[in-house]
């Protein structure tokens, strides 16, 4: 009995050593791949130089196009999608309560969660045609606006879930209306998790390409209007893996290596900010 | 004392979902002074107090019915602003909890909201009820550092400055010195005794000495009733009724 026991504990273990490998292991696996197929091609030019002639054939330029568009779609999008996913999360936490309402708000946001980011475009792309606009930044931005909502909804509710109802009732005893609550108290007690809740929404929409696909098209040059195509680094990547140079997919590697490095620099950056948005968390 | 009581509860009745926790009271509490309310856990001592500021219905499922006059207003009519009635009844809550903000921020919290702080009166205000909670002396240096960094008994006075702060003339005390250390309760319990010359102070306690140390008034809750409600002195030496003499006697509770 003791035995088995024994070798029972010894199998759990050896399991999870195993899931654990596998988890580091592709991580490690994704990030060099990207590293050593990426790094011999990345170059000054590379970051700042738009696809001159015959780029996809292997000469000169770089993926700034895709770059600045990357930035322009994603920035854009988080900004839109923060400015109705902080309402919502507000109305979740300072008035809702557990009501019916705030229980349809949170299944609305868990469907829209699974939504496949293609049908995001398809279904962008239907609504550019209603407003008569063409592939452009402003598609591209809406589409990824409606992909990120939900991620930030959720994240930011998370957020405000976190917070201890006697820190609201502090505020309220005080003669606080619950605007006033939300505001003062809600937001800065959850501000780190909040910029979580956008930070991740940002990763998410910066690295998507079947939503900008119809939406936002692509072209080489710099972004420069709203309703002008714009470039993005996951087309970027995906055109130049689909060319038959192994020098262009080589450069689609240093497309995806650019576009981690965009994200990692962002979390860092988070990290941070959030340390000097807690100083004052109650704990 | 006055002879109309400051405040006055007609027939409370409060229900969680379907579970009630008064039943039927009614009582008093004269104005200034120090009226304790006590009982085992769960007699609704809490509610009953959370009654009085309008604390209860920000739960969820709270079903009340009956009165509550302040000064003679019900404070359940319809109209009633309860932002008006929150900054006549002010709270200190049994664990402390400074809002996420600096010890300056925290005693301002109350007059910014109601425009009572104005750029030339803010430190005047800031240093007269921190003074108030006997805690100006330890924090003068320090005042725009983050709260939470405070001591739990430092906390627990710079709540009271914080409730102290939008002139309340009620006090609701929810066992205010359960989180404490004895040396910070000793100093929550003296100035309570100040203050009562000049507010109405409701002290939830389920600590009996504490009860007879400070309370003018007694009210006694037993399983959402109340059982027995006069000056402390008659309470505590003559008990009319026998619940409360068992419970004081610790033979119950």
């Amino acid at each position: 009995m003791k035995k088995l026991r024994r070798l029972e504990e010894h199998i759990l273990q050896s399991l999870m050593w195993l899931s654990l490998f596998i988890v580091l292991g592709s991580l490690f696996l994704i990030v060099g791949t990207m590293l050593w197929r990426g790094l011999p091609s990345l170059s000054l030019a590379m970051l700042t130089q738009v696809p001159k002639g015959g780029y996809y054939l292997g000469e000169e330029g770089g993926i700034l196009n895709a770059i600045t568009g990357s930035l322009c779609l994603a920035g854009g999008a988080t900004a839109l999608s923060l400015l109705f996913s902080l309402p919502v999360a507000i109305y979740l936490h300072g008035y809702a309560g557990r009501s019916r309402m705030a229980h349809l708000v949170r299944l609305a946001m868990d469907v829209l969660w699974g939504v496949p980011s293609i049908v995001y475009g398809a279904f962008g792309f239907i609504v550019m045609l209603w407003l008569g606009l063409r592939a452009s930044l402003l598609g591209g931005i809406i589409t990824l606006a409606c992909l990120e909502l939900p991620i930030m909804v959720r994240g930011m509710d998370e957020a405000l879930a976190a917070v201890p109802s006697a820190l609201r009732e502090a505020s309220y005893a005080l003669g606080a209306t619950r605007f006033e609550t939300a505001i003062r108290v809600l937001l800065r007690q959850a501000a780190a998790g909040l910029l979580t809740a956008v930070l991740l929404a940002f990763g998410r929409g910066i690295g998507d390409a079947a939503s900008v696909l119809f939406t936002a098209g692509y072209t080489d040059r710099l972004p420069d209007s709203l309703f002008r195509p714009v470039a993005s680094l996951p087309l970027a990547v995906f055109f130049q893996l689909a060319t038959p140079f192994p020098a262009v997919q080589q450069r689609a590697y240093a497309a995806g290596l650019v576009l981690t490095v965009i994200v990692l620099a962002l979390s860092v950056i988070a990290r941070w900010l959030s340390r000097h948005l807690t100083r004052h968390v109650v704990r | 004392m006055d002879e109309r009581p400051h405040i006055e509860i007609q027939n409370l009745s409060v229900w969680y979902g379907d579970r009630p926790a008064l039943k039927d009271v009614s009582v008093a509490f004269p104005a200034r002074g120090i009226t304790a309310v006590i009982g085992p856990s769960g007699c609704g001592k809490t509610t009953l107090l959370r009654s009085i500021n309008r604390l209860l219905e920000t739960s969820d499922e709270v079903r009340i019915s009956g009165h509550v006059l302040l000064d003679g207003a019900d404070i359940y009519a319809p109209g009633v602003d309860v932002t008006d009635i929150r900054t006549r009844v002010g709270l200190l809550a049994s664990k402390p909890f400074p809002l996420p903000m600096s010890i300056y921020d925290n005693v301002l919290y109350g007059p910014r909201i109601h425009g009572l702080c104005r750029r030339d009166n803010a430190d005047a205000i800031v240093e007269r009820y921190l003074r108030a909670a006997d805690l100006w002396e330890e924090v003068r240096e320090r005042l725009h550092t983050p709260a939470h960094a405070l001591s739990t008994g430092q906390q627990q006075r710079l709540c009271l400055a914080r409730a102290l702060a939008v002139e309340p003339e009620v006090l609701l005390c929810d066992e205010p010195t359960a989180a404490l250390d004895p040396l910070s309760a000793q100093r929550i319990e003296d100035l309570l005794r100040g203050l009562k010359r000049h507010m109405t102070i409701v002290l939830v306690t389920h600590i009996l000495r504490q009860a007879r140390r400070l309370a003018d008034y007694v009210v006694f809750l037993w399983l959402g009733e109340l059982v027995e409600a006069g000056p402390a002195e008659q309470v505590f030496n003559n008990p009319q009724n026998e619940r409360t003499r068992a419970y004081l006697m610790g033979d119950i509770g």
